[in-house]
């Protein structure tokens, strides 16, 4: 199997590809940020069909496929519907280990927000009630909340 | 034996250089809501999705998860398929095969592109062979030109034939209400424009554009109920051959890709002579020459022939044969939906939809795709039913 590796160097070569991707939130994306960063208050959109509250926002039901307009505020807090402590570190994950990820239903949306709590992680359980804190240095991103903490 | 199977609706988004206002997801939303309107069905009434863009251009390369809200997939079979430049035509010819196996009756197909999230070229250029190939000489512009400046040395063709292909499309587009460019261009205006890799200048190239594009496919007997006037599959070919740039294509010969897919589908719909029984077509001609010397590998001219018989104004509008009604992908090029709205595009001529565009008792329609290592899909629509 490697004797070839006895006559001939192996060569790998490098990738020379970094695609600056940017993304644009559009028009109800942009709302909901733009709401984060300057009013530290969290938006979601209501199906006019379904009645469902989605945030972050939806521009469009997809099981209704009808287009959502009406805009609702959302409370601040809401309880841990699921969640996971992570404990090893990845480039890629927005603080280093320890944290938790959670699936955070706030009061008035019928989905669950995806966030993270940084303290307190050996008291997290499901169905404990939690509220964002918002960052001091906010920039219209997911992470002007910084946390959730528990209540 | 395979169902006969049609375009039964169509549906598009206006096409700018950035869409601020829009995810792709809300993009494909916008498509296939038209699309929808425009065969008076809702989304229960579509049994499966096709769906396709380029891989790494928006760097969101499971599309078909991702764009489930959008496309209407929420818990329905939905697959994506990814073939380059071809995809959208890719998507279409995959939603033909699923409606004529049998297996569903109506399907939705959706091609997407937000090329201003992406680089273009840094994407485009993960076609080729990453040992080998992997120059941006596949970032399209090097490759074509080198293909253009063959077809000039042997047939004596000039940068001016090259720019009329360019003038027409552009024209045309002034009557496409979804075209991106829609502004008057002249031969002079390309001339004058800067040089990129010779023979190519800047006017000679498509634009990078934000859009998509959807279409429904019904089976025979479910089509007619749908659509007064359905856009009948005749023919769908695939053809590529290598990856490798000196070996896929000789320059000399042709695009030999579209000259094999072009020959089979001419086969499938028993089409003898081309120029006499094609009506319109909708042509993916990424830069100006391909609207020469593609045109050959089609059979529309002899080889040598195509400046002469464009210059006859054989492809404009009130021709023959026009060629791009719509503008073409010189005038809106949101890649993953380009040889998608080439087929949308033949379908609304089959159809009678084309409004200012509209070419004049369209029996047969003919749309092609083209991806990066030159390679071919053509599909053939007819008010026919084969």
């Amino acid at each position: 199997m490697t004797e070839w590796l006895k006559d001939v160097e192996p060569l790998t070569l490098k990738g020379q590809i970094a695609v600056p991707y940017t993304w644009w939130a559009g028009e109800t994306g942009s709302r909901f940020l733009v709401s984060i960063r300057d009013k530290r208050k969290i938006l979601g959109t209501k199906c006019k069909e379904c009645g469902k509250v989605f945030v972050p926002p939806r521009k469009n039901c997809g099981r209704c496929f009808t287009n959502m307009e009406e805009w609702v505020e959302i409370a601040d807090e809401g309880v841990i519907k699921a969640h996971t402590i992570v404990h090893y570190a990845h480039p890629l994950q927005p603080v280093g280990p320890p944290f938790a990820y959670a699936l955070i239903r706030l009061d008035g949306a019928d989905v669950d927000f995806l966030h993270l709590i940084k303290k307190d992680l050996d008291k997290i359980r499901n169905g404990l009630r939690v509220k964002a804190i918002f960052s001091e240095q906010r920039t219209g991103h997911i992470l002007d909340i910084d946390s959730f903490e528990l209540i | 034996m395979a169902r006969r199977v049609a375009v039964v609706g169509t549906g598009q988004t206006y096409h700018k250089s950035h869409r601020p206002d829009v995810t792709s997801r809300e993009m494909i939303h916008e498509a296939v809501t038209a699309a929808l309107a425009d065969a008076e069905l809702t989304i229960r009434e579509i049994d499966a999705i096709v769906i396709g863009n380029m891989d790494h251009f928006e760097s969101i390369n499971y599309v078909d998860t991702y764009s489930v809200e959008g496309s209407g997939g929420v818990m329905k079979p939905i697959m994506k398929v990814s073939t380059g430049g071809t995809t959208g035509a890719t998507v279409a010819i995959a939603a033909y095969y699923h409606v004529a196996s049998g297996l569903f009756d109506r399907v939705l197909a959706i091609g997407f592109e937000k090329n201003s999230e992406s680089d273009t070229t840094g994407a485009i250029i993960t076609c080729s062979d990453p040992v080998w190939d992997r120059f941006s000489y596949s970032g399209a512009i090097p490759s074509l030109a080198t293909e253009a400046t063959a077809y000039m040395e042997k047939y004596g063709a000039t940068q001016e034939d090259a720019a009329l292909i360019g003038e027409r499309d552009r024209n045309h587009a002034m009557n496409n209400p979804y075209a991106h460019l829609r502004r008057p261009f002249t031969v002079a205006d390309i001339m004058n424009s800067p040089m990129l890799a010779y023979p190519i200048k800047l006017g000679d190239i498509c634009p990078r554009s934000d859009g998509a594009c959807a279409c429904i496919l019904a089976a025979d007997g479910v089509a007619q109920k749908i659509a007064p006037k359905p856009a009948w599959f005749k023919a769908a070919a695939v053809r590529h051959t290598y990856t490798w740039f000196g070996d896929s294509t000789d320059y000399n010969k042709g695009l030999v890709s579209m000259q094999r897919a072009s020959k089979d589908a001419y086969a499938q719909a028993g089409i003898t002579s081309p120029v006499d029984e094609i009506d319109v077509a909708e042509l993916y001609l990424p830069y100006t020459w391909a609207g020469l010397k593609w045109i050959e590998d089609l059979g529309f001219c002899g080889p040598g022939e195509a400046p002469k018989f464009v210059a006859e104004k054989n492809t404009h509008m009130g021709g023959k044969l026009p060629v791009n009604p719509s503008g073409g992908v010189i005038s809106t090029n949101c890649i993953g939906a380009t040889a998608l709205l080439r087929v949308a595009e033949a379908a609304i001529q089959v159809m009678g939809k084309g409004g200012a565009r509209q070419v004049p008792d369209v029996r047969n329609a003919l749309a092609t795709g083209f991806g990066g290592c030159f390679w071919t899909d053509v599909v053939i629509l007819s008010s026919e039913k084969p």
